[in-house]
């Protein structure tokens, strides 16, 4: 270290936004060899679209780039794809595995970097047919495992491998890397055990001892203390904080991470439910939900009321309306005014008067290439045999046009969704329309009941307020139950009576939406797995 | 997630077995069908084993040339036919130029070589535009290419494509003959070197041939392309992360494929001793696709073991059936009738069979998290 | 001024080239390609009366086959590749109906009656088996129709059939390759109604029935069921949120769709005057696939126009294309082009992009 003091990394002034909505704003920080960084923050609070610039991810350069500077080793740098980022020496362990499933350890270790020599052919028709040098492959992959510190067997097929250690194969990989600088670490403990998560833990404090810079990014707030020299705190694109892990504790961090400087807290207009019926009552829940697994879930929802659940990505929020609908494998018992609702069966809870509105919107929430009309009235016509008209005694059902259109220009009207005709396709209209319309859909179910996933998600502000506006309305006009998904703990807290917080596929609590955020933070984190 | 497997689903040593035969309950049946057939053919077995090793010789290569595809995740290349065609063409050349013998096949193997790398180069595009559905886009490519190849032989060559020899061409002067004679070259490959077991010919030659092919393929597992192959075919998104050109890479195992496939057709006309101009391509797809699936080969992952394995088992269905079929039911129809379904109905199966695995995988997700549960309850 | 000029032209220049996109160039070049079959038909000498009588004649025999098509795609099963089974039942139904001695238009009602309960069940089953294996239906489709025809070869010879007319004169037992249907149902639709304005004959009964079927399918459409499989291909998960069973549809879509194939051949032998067994259903499934394909359909979007359009398209082509090449160039290159129109455009719509 002779030349003047120039950190590993540094980030200057970074802004980032997609389509004019900021997401991140003024971001500074800098990182040295052997330094341990925690990033942590809410979903949205701008953590992974950082990483993502600095891995130099497709999707920066194809939404406009970014401003400020990215500075490796004192020097400005400008990745324009990931294979930049790793020619530079940083290495990322993504959320997703990335992992060939027929492949060995080793394998898996050195994929595309496999170790060869040339031959005769490889001479005639490039190096593409120089033969693979297994000896070498297995002596390099065992090289990356120790310097990770935690056994697995090189030979073993990664479908046969334990969850945890293909987490462990994807960061070796990573240290077999030989110009390996700085590794980002997302989410890496998720899939972890107890026990795997404390070696994890203490693979990072080697590989930091060997002078690799670590951004461990995680929702589990202690290891980040337990492991981090600094850690910075992120919240709406700002960075919170850039905090000597020693100087702080989980409580001030979570504080940091949903706390407002102006805190809109709850409207005021929570209301108190405890006396009325129960709508619903779930028991025992599970749902298999691909990223949001539910566990032992029991609820009870109030009628007239309306809950929100929250809860941080992945921990399985969305999986509760998913599995009660019946879109994914589910099991445990709901009652519907005590009534029991078979699983598995979506007619069944749309015979019973309960609607969804899917968080995703253009798999499951609308046909994308059919008319507005068809999309706000198909449920309605299957599940009522509503604006249909009947001839021969009810042996011919013939769709009814004119009603179709009719109550099609009602909800255009009345949500103000921005179309040239109630026969546009779905496809062709912004996001906030075509939530819109999906609200629309199940509004003229006339539900009792109504689960609304993720209603503001990718939509703009206006479109925002308008639908939640809508939500309320709908519940305090029609007297319609709703419960409320949403990632975005301020907006539950502005429309719900009660919040319920989802961590570890399980319900942490539940709070009335009075209660301060730091509360909810608590929860959010309390049980992450 | 996705692929979670755990051992607490099935473990007993009954429920194993069971899988073992589940599994390659495909070769088993045929082992069935051919030990019921062959008493009731009335062939010796000398005459059997003769016709099996000829069939062999004559089909093994062609077959070997569909496991580079499946080895990138293509699945069953249907498209080897373009392959067929570029090794017919060669050898109508060859005849016309009257080259015969080792030189004339040798000759149609470097002339086959830019036509059928042109006609992999266009499936290979074609199918990197259809993923998830390239065995029906295939399929559908060796219809297409079967046209264009009519169109060359039929009417060009001889207006356009220069054919000296009238014993060739149509009598209305432009066109190839429904047949060409390879008499001159007649099993040239098969006789060279050959060995005389009691009654039993082997044809030494185009086994090292073979051989040399098999050793090609294990080699070729083993290169960086093989390597790179087999990743693609597993997961092509993986792949791309890791910085290996997907697209390319299936575009060379479609392309090699196309060359082996021609080398294979040459190899089995040889044996033949002539080309059917217009037919002798179209049906060897199918049978070669059938016989690899009766060895045991799944849509994804096939072996040599099963390419020999299904040559002598489909074979010799395919040499009793009429004969059984006869002895049984005294209407030799319906053995021949048998053997094309049982063609057509093996590769169903295999496709079913690939399909709903596929589905298996992940339902089962959803046992283990109730297994969980339960067993958490429990545990409280 | 001028650049208001270039403006306007640059919008009209992409409104055109909208209009290709959405339309198709392989389209385009079709329907280019029998244009000009038509004009230069005169003009090499081939009668234009009989041109188009061939054309329309040949429509009226396939325009259900092609028809059968639609519920499938509809309902997301794709292509009916598997259109050999319909049919196979379509087969099964016209020679019972000569083997029980109906004769005149009496056997050509009795055949699609019992070929009814045929395509029911082979219906039902591979509709069970393609919603077993979602996502990989073509290609089994296509290989189911293979099996079942060539399991239904050892079935003609198998099968009890007595009827002087349709069994081997020789052994006197097992159907023969090519049956006439002569003295049964020949003609019984096409002489209904025929229509001779000098050389130009048009085969009204046979239209009126195909107009009845086609109107059958688009009341069908409009129905409550109709609509929920519209839906189901459109939108698979959307039908389910909305508590259609989407596998009952699917089911339902491929009865249709063989029960129509097993109609659409019984319409072609009566024009055709013959029943043709043993290989010939083998290759029926691609002609009406890639007609349906060049009248505008995609791999999950079809309607009755794509199949009145594609039919004419495709018809026409292999009608006129013999005649008007061999008087121009005195070559026959019909087949081949038909090959390689026909499987090129299955290509084309296989290779493009699905959305959704």
């Amino acid at each position: 270290m002779t030349n003047n003091y120039n950190p590993l990394l540094e980030m200057r002034n970074i802004r980032k936004d997609f389509f004019g909505n900021q997401v991140l704003t003024d971001i500074n920080f800098t990182l040295n060899s052997g330094e341990i960084l925690g990033l942590v923050g809410e979903n949205g609070a701008g953590k992974s679209t950082l990483m993502k610039i600095l891995f130099g991810m497709d999707i920066i350069k194809e939404t406009g780039g970014y401003d400020g500077d990215v500075l490796i080793d004192g020097k400005k740098v400008e990745f324009n794809t990931p294979f930049d980022a790793l020619e530079a020496g940083i290495g990322m362990v993504h959320q997703e595995f990335s992992l060939i499933p027929g492949f060995t350890v080793s394998e898996n270790i050195l994929l595309n970097r496999e170790p060869k020599n040339p031959n005769f052919a490889s001479e005639l028709f490039g190096d593409r047919l120089d033969t693979l040098d297994y000896d070498q492959m297995e002596a390099r992959a065992e090289a990356a495992i120790d310097k990770m510190g935690f056994s697995i067997d090189r030979k073993m097929i990664i479908t046969n491998l334990p969850v945890g250690h293909r987490q462990f194969t994807e960061i070796a990989r990573e240290l077999s890397k030989e110009q390996l600088k700085l590794l980002i670490l997302d989410e890496p403990t998720a899939v972890l055990t107890e026990k795997e998560a404390e070696t994890l833990l203490q693979s990072i404090r080697n590989m930091a001892q060997n002078g690799i810079a670590v951004i461990f990014i995680t929702h589990r707030l202690h290891e980040v203390l337990d492991v981090c020299d600094n850690v910075l705190v992120m919240r709406d694109g700002y960075v919170v904080k850039n905090v000597p892990a020693k100087e702080t504790n989980v409580a001030e961090v979570t504080k940091m991470m949903v706390g407002r400087q102006v805190d809109t807290a709850a409207s005021g207009s929570a209301r108190d439910f405890s006396n009325s019926r129960n709508a619903m009552t779930i028991k025992k829940l599970w749902v298999d939900m691909p990223g949001e697994t539910v566990r032992n879930v029991s609820l009870v929802v109030k009628e007239g009321e309306i809950l929100g659940i929250g809860g941080l990505a992945g921990q399985g929020k969305l999986g509760i309306p998913n599995g009660v609908m019946g879109l994914y494998d589910a099991g445990g018992e709901v009652e519907f005014y005590d009534e029991p609702i078979p699983l598995n069966n979506p007619r069944k809870c749309l015979d019973a008067s309960i609607a969804f509105v899917s968080e995703d919107r253009r798999g499951v929430g609308l046909l994308l290439d059919e008319s507005l009309e068809w999309n706000i009235v198909f449920p309605a016509m299957q599940v009522q045999n509503r604006f249909l008209k009947k001839y021969l005694s009810g042996w011919i059902t013939w769709r009814d046009e004119k009603s179709i259109t009719n109550i099609t220009n009602h909800y255009i009207e009345k949500l103000a969704i921005k179309c040239t005709s109630s026969k546009q396709k779905s496809r062709e209209l912004s996001g906030g329309n075509q939530q819109k319309v999906c609200l629309a859909k199940a509004f003229s179910l006339n539900p009792k009941f109504l689960f609304v996933s993720e209603p503001t998600r990718g939509i703009d502000v206006g479109a925002k307020a308008l639908v939640l506006d809508a939500l309320k309305k709908f519940n305090r006009e029609n007297g319609v139950t709703i419960v409320m998904i949403s990632s975005e703990l301020e907006e539950l807290r502005q429309i719900c009576d009660r919040i319920a917080i989802v961590s570890g596929g399980k319900i942490a609590g539940i709070l009335p939406a009075e209660e301060p955020s730091e509360a909810f933070g608590m929860l959010m984190v309390s049980q992450v797995k | 997630m996705s692929f979670g497997t755990d051992e607490r689903l099935h473990k007993s040593l009954g429920s194993k077995l069971l899988n073992l035969i589940k599994e390659n309950s495909v070769p088993i049946m045929f082992i069935i069908i051919c030990a019921i057939s062959i008493p009731l053919s009335g062939f010796s077995i000398s005459y059997l084993i003769n016709e099996i090793i000829t069939r062999m010789g004559r089909n093994i290569f062609l077959i070997l040339s569909l496991l580079i595809p499946i080895m990138a995740g293509m699945g069953l290349n249907f498209g080897m036919t373009l392959g067929a065609m570029a090794g017919q063409i060669a050898l109508i050349f060859v005849s016309d130029w009257q080259i015969w013998g080792i030189p004339g096949i040798v000759l149609a193997m470097i002339v086959s070589i830019p036509i059928s790398i042109l006609l992999g180069l266009l499936c290979g595009k074609i199918l990197n535009n259809a993923k998830g559905r390239e065995m029906i886009t295939s399929y559908i490519i060796s219809f297409f290419t079967n046209g264009l190849y009519q169109l060359v032989v039929l009417y060009m060559m001889g207006p356009i494509i220069p054919i000296a020899h009238s014993s060739i061409k149509l009598p209305r002067g432009y066109g190839i003959r429904n047949t060409v004679s390879l008499l001159n070259m007649r099993q040239s490959l098969d006789n060279l070197l050959a060995v005389k077991i009691g009654t039993v010919k082997i044809p030494v030659l185009t086994f090292l041939i073979i051989g040399l092919l098999c050793l090609f393929i294990i080699w070729f597992r083993k290169t960086k392309l093989g390597q790179d192959m087999r990743a693609v075919g597993q997961d092509m998104n993986v792949a791309r992360d890791a910085g290996i050109k997907v697209e390319r890479t299936r575009l060379i195992s479609i392309v090699m494929s196309t060359v082996l496939a021609s080398f294979g057709m040459i190899i089995y006309l040889q044996n033949m001793g002539n080309i059917a101009t217009y037919s002798s391509h179209s049906q060897i797809g199918m049978f070669c696709i059938a016989a690899l699936l009766v060895g045991g080969a799944s849509v994804d992952k096939a072996t040599i073991g099963n390419v020999f394995l299904g040559v002598i088992l489909f074979h010799t269905m395919f040499i009793v059936a009429p004969s059984a079929g006869a002895a049984i039911t005294g209407d030799s129809m319906i053995g021949e009738y048998f053997r094309v379904f049982v063609s057509y109905g093996v590769i169903t199966i295999a496709l079913i069979m690939y399909e709903t695995k596929k589905r298996k995988m992940k339902s089962r997700e959803g046992k283990l998290l109730e297994l969980a549960q339960r067993e958490e309850e429990k545990a409280n | 001024m001028n650049e208001q000029i270039t403006s306007e032209r640059r919008m009209y220049r992409g409104a055109v080239q909208n209009a290709i996109k959405t339309f198709g160039i392989p389209r385009l070049i079709i329907a280019a390609f029998l244009l000009t079959l038509f004009i230069a038909a005169p003009l090499v000498g081939a009668d234009f009366a009989t041109q188009l009588t061939n054309t329309i004649n040949r429509f009226s025999w396939n325009a259900i086959l092609v028809l059968a098509m639609v519920p499938m795609i509809h309902s997301g099963c794709g292509l009916n590749f598997g259109l050999p089974l319909g049919i196979i039942s379509g087969l099964l139904g016209g020679t019972l109906s000569i083997e029980f001695g109906f004769t005149g238009a009496m056997s050509f009602f009795m055949a699609i009656i019992i070929a009814t309960p045929f395509a029911i069940i082979f219906g039902a089953a591979y509709g069970w088996l393609l919603n077993k294996i979602k996502g990989g239906e073509m290609m089994i489709a296509t290989y189911v129709g293979f099996s079942s025809v060539s399991f239904m070869c050892i079935m003609w010879l198998l099968l009890p059939y007595k009827s002087p007319n349709m069994v081997w004169g020789l052994s006197g037992n097992g159907l023969r390759t090519t049956i006439s249907v002569e003295g049964f149902y020949d003609k019984v639709l096409a002489n209904f109604l025929q229509i001779n304005l000098g050389k130009l004959s048009i085969p009204l009964g046979t239209l009126l029935f195909f107009a009845l079927i086609a109107f059958l399918m688009w009341a069908f459409l409009h129905t409550k069921t109709g609509t929920s499989m519209t839906a189901v291909g459109s939108n698979p998960a959307f039908a389910k949120a909305a508590g259609v069973n989407v596998d009952k549809v699917r089911l339902l879509s491929v009865l249709l769709s063989t029960w129509l194939g097993a109609v659409g051949i019984l319409v072609y032998q009566q024009g055709f005057g013959f029943i043709q067994l043993y290989m010939a259903p083998f290759y029926m499934a691609l002609p009406a696939v890639s007609a349906i394909l060049i009248g505008g359909a995609s791999v999950n979007k079809a309607s009755i126009a794509n199949v009145v359009i594609g039919t004419f398209l495709f018809q026409g082509i292999v009608t006129m294309t013999p005649t008007v090449m061999n008087s121009m160039i005195h070559m026959d290159m019909s087949e081949v082009i038909r090959i390689i129109v026909s499987n090129g455009m299955i290509l084309y719509a296989l290779t493009r992009k699905m959305e959704g």
